[in-house]
């Protein structure tokens, strides 16, 4: 096990209303096998040590799948490893000496809560408005009595493997939530189980992510780059399909 | 403290049906003039408030994390099981029950379980109908497969990644309502206190974590769906915010605590690899179906693996249990895995690990058979330990992962105060001492989804109860006493750090205290001198705990703080019960109830029964009182892997 030193410049922000700026600390003997927010820790221990404010972080099960983690790393979501959360980056990928650039996940749609901590509830109305079969509990049919294709059941999943993390949307020159929107979409309109609610979902998410303020895609694919789960930009386009036919049909 | 199990009459087969005719009804019209509150939006929590509000009553639901999606239902991996016998390999409702109950050492209450086994089919319809994407076969019918060593193929899953599947679709469930406003949504709140009025749960006192203002919300009944207390530990599978701090405030006003000793260790953890570590991780169980468990026959053996012979290494499960070999029950390989580094013989750099190697099955099966059926964990194993599983054997090490003990519940989930209920992990009711492999997920959405409805519309039919409101007196003093406390958390803090403690060290001692003396084995001299610690720990903490920052403000130290100081109290009542069960079951090991072959002895002259723990005051013993377990259906039998 070997260990660096590293310079941070993480950015501090009281609330949303405060300006922010980027404060730089400096650690010394991180060991390489520490997970990022690891590192982090020892950093708001030695903090608070010192008789200073913490850095306030979102962070939960630490196991990639939660979608509560989440920093923009060197301008990267997620930071430079591919198809993992930020709790999955390990101290390895970086070397003594490296200046790290800490920042939360910017967008209109998700103000600041604090430092790295954003608001990321416009997602959860995006699903509200639409994200779901309407199906009460009880009295649903036996769970064989509805064939689907072992393929249209491994791509419906490939899509509702999204974790609502939002890298998608932060590293979206549009702020667009296409790809996550999108995710749900093309889950349920692949599965028989969404067909009878298929119009009405892909117009009434899409109106709720234009609401919130979200942007549109313009095919930059950064989300798709970003993505923990790697949900492919596929998604987006089936969408707009599905959002097209539903205009022209009950638009 | 009355321990009355309502278990309903008839045979074991018709109790659930009698007691839902039993149960009272309300009218659908009339729904809409009760309030349930749910705590928690895991599997239980999100899918009974789904439910509820369906039904049209108006749910107030409340989670800690930034949004209900987040729960840690949703790291669940394996698998749901259910009695559908898809597979036509001689599975049933009967079959399911029996393996749960005797899975959990004969430590459970009959008739729940059977309950459990009876709707776990019509949780799969209700997950296929909202669209969870389970594994097909090519003829698009569900696949299963066994899990755990069961001996039917009865879990459904969704690739590694079927808790997430199913919480997503409780979620999409509960977000229907929120939309249809028939949930109203409190996400990023911590419930501080229950409410009591009249002797009845009427409501609870939460925390705005962004604001840190207290509020107040009333209700008709409450529901505590809070998972489960593993992080007591510091070091758990679980995430980093689980707690017991409802479970606990709700012991504090009368609920009975069932079990607190009963913690499942799970086997197949990535080894802790230094101090500044926040959680373990979790790989799959099914990774025993091909790789052989060894350590060096040698003490002290520091050789690298591929330097230690096959003369020179012992597969001490193969050789200790030939008919299980290295399939043996969680608890079973947990225990030896520890009994093996005690006597000197871990591997890796703190010697607190064994071997998982798969070298053998990869020459026997080819390296793209295993990549297939474990690539990912293979992949995940890799991305922390920066080690290829493919050209070095595994380390693993066991890590605390579940908590069978919880909440004590009757048949309608209802705890010992009148309309205060638990579901879920936060409950003790179906596990007995130890939980088999995809029952959790099955578990929570039972109780949620199929059980939780019918109990309240009981309790609200038949509890005749004032109408209340927030400006109530009880919640004036409720939240008076969780400012009071908070300020306490807070008073050592306008002095400065100097010479003080922060939340972690003392969260990381008690940890510590608890893994060595209230682990994997258990031990009258350990578990006394752990009792007597414990104070000493509790002091320290009010003390020279330090916490940055102000009540009034996002303070993520000061919500550690609070959790922390409720697991110091409630480290004490888990201590104590497994101090009080001198006989070894499931999860449980005593030191002093062994088999002559150093299995666990079960004592079911003596210690058939739920353990209930009455709190009695700070500073005072808790009192035990039992419930006892009748086996009516069953006949309790000593397990054996041999």
């Amino acid at each position: 096990m070997s260990s660096i030193d590293l310079t941070l410049q993480i950015w501090r922000q009281k609330n949303n209303d405060s300006l922010g700026h980027l404060e730089t600390y400096f650690l010394q003997g991180i060991h390489t096998d520490m997970s990022f927010l690891e590192m982090l820790d020892v950093l708001n221990e030695k903090l608070t040590k010192e008789g200073k404010d913490p850095v306030t972080f979102d962070h939960d099960c630490r196991e990639g799948i939660c979608g509560m983690c989440g920093a923009v790393v060197n301008g990267v979501a997620h930071g430079p490893e591919k198809e993992i959360t930020l709790c999955q980056l390990h101290m390895r990928n970086f070397r003594s000496g490296d200046t790290l650039v800490i920042e939360p996940f910017r967008s209109k749609a998700f103000p600041i809560r604090k430092d790295l901590m954003v608001d990321r509830s416009a997602l959860d109305r995006i699903i509200q408005s639409g994200g779901y079969v309407s199906v009460n509990t009880g009295g649903t049919p036996d769970g064989n009595s509805l064939p689907i294709p072992s393929s249209v059941a491994e791509l419906a999943m490939d899509a509702a493997a999204c974790i609502g993390c939002g890298a998608c949307v932060a590293s979206c020159p549009n702020g667009a939530a296409m790809l996550f929107t999108s995710a749900k979409i093309s889950q349920l309109c692949l599965l028989p189980q969404g067909q009878p609610e298929r119009k009405r979902r892909a117009l009434a998410m899409v109106e709720t992510m234009d609401k919130e303020g979200f942007g549109n895609c313009t095919n930059f694919r950064e989300c798709e780059a970003v993505c923990p789960k790697s949900i492919s930009i596929r998604n987006i386009a089936r969408l707009n399909r599905e959002f097209l036919v539903a205009s022209l049909l009950e638009g | 403290m009355e321990l009355n199990s309502r278990v309903p009459s008839g045979s074991l087969a018709d109790k659930w049906d009698n007691h839902q005719f039993a149960n009272k009804l309300v009218n659908p019209a009339n729904r809409r003039k009760f309030t349930v509150i749910v705590v928690g939006t895991g599997l239980a929590g999100a899918s009974a408030s789904a439910t509820l509000a369906e039904q049209g009553y108006n749910v107030k639901t409340f989670c800690i994390q930034d949004s209900p999606r987040r729960a840690h239902s949703i790291a669940a991996q394996g698998g749901i099981n259910a009695a559908k016998n898809y597979q036509n390999d001689g599975d049933s409702v009967h079959r399911l029950f029996y393996d749960t109950i005797k899975g959990g050492d004969f430590r459970a209450r009959e008739a729940n379980v059977y309950r459990l086994a009876q709707v776990s089919n019509s949780i799969i319809d209700q997950c296929v109908a909202q669209g969870v994407p389970f594994a097909r076969e090519y003829g698009g019918t569900l696949s299963n497969r066994s899990f755990g060593g069961a001996q039917v193929s009865r879990t459904f899953y969704a690739r590694g990644q079927t808790g997430q599947q199913l919480l997503l679709g409780a979620y999409s469930a509960l977000s229907r309502q929120i939309h249809a406003g028939k949930v109203t949504m409190f996400s990023r709140r911590e419930m501080m206190d229950l409410v009591l009025v009249d002797g009845k749960a009427r409501g609870i006192t939460t925390r705005n974590l962004i604001t840190g203002e207290l509020e107040s919300h009333c209700a008709d009944a409450v529901i505590l769906a809070t998972g489960g207390y593993g992080n007591v530990y510091f070091l758990s599978t679980n995430a980093m915010a689980s707690n017991v701090t409802a479970a606990w405030r709700a012991c504090k006003h009368g609920a009975g605590m069932a079990n607190p000793c009963f913690v499942q260790i799970h086997p197949t953890c990535i080894p802790v690899h230094g101090d500044y570590q926040s959680k373990l991780t979790l790989m799959s169980e099914s990774l025993r179906n091909d790789g052989r468990v060894w350590v060096p026959l040698k003490e002290d053996d520091k050789r690298p693996p591929s330097q230690i012979p096959e003369s020179e290494r012992d597969y001490y499960l193969e050789k200790k249990y030939p008919s299980f070999g290295n399939l043996v029950p969680r608890d079973v390989a947990s225990r030896n895995a520890k009994e093996q580094c005690d006597a000197g013989k871990g591997v890796g750099n703190t010697g607190l690990a064994v071997y998982l190697d798969f070298a053998e099955a990869i020459k026997r099966d080819g390296q793209a058979t295993i990549l297939k059926k474990y690539g990912n964990l293979f992949q995940m194993y890799e991305k922390i330990t920066d080690k290829n599983p493919l050209n070095e054997p595994m380390t693993i090490y066991p890590a605390v992962h579940y908590t069978m003990g919880g909440l004590w519940v009757d048949y309608d989930l209802m705890t010992t105060i009148p309309g205060l209920f638990a579901l879920g992990e936060c409950n003790f009711s179906d596990h007995g001492a130890n939980r088999l492999g995809a029952s959790a997920l099955m578990q929570g959405l039972a109780d949620g989804y199929f059980v939780i409805a019918t109990s309240i519309a009981h309790y609200i039919g038949s509890t005749p109860m004032e109408r209340i409101s927030e400006i109530a007196p009880e919640f004036d003093e409720s939240r008076k006493n969780v400012a009071d406390r908070i300020h306490r958390l807070l008073r050592n803090s306008m002095r400065g750090p100097s010479g003080k403690v922060t939340v972690d060290q003392i969260h990381k001692e008690l940890g510590r205290l608890l893994w060595d003396n209230c682990g994997m084995a258990r031990n009258k001299a350990g578990l006394e001198a752990a009792l007597a610690q414990l104070p000493d720990l509790k002091e320290k903490f009010w003390n020279e705990v330090y916490v940055p920052g102000t009540g009034t403000d996002i303070n993520q130290s000061l919500e550690r703080a609070g959790r922390v100081a409720d697991f110091l109290e409630f480290a004490d009542v888990m201590v104590r019960d497994a101090l009080a069960r001198e006989e070894s079951c499931g999860c449980h090991l005593r030191e002093e109830s062994q088999t002559p072959e150093n299995e666990a002895k079960r004592d079911d002259a003596h210690y058939s029964h739920v353990s209930v723990w009455q709190y009695q005051g700070d500073n005072q013993a808790p009192v035990m009182h039992k419930e006892p377990l009748i086996f009516e259906n069953v006949t309790p039998s000593q397990r054996s892997y041999k």
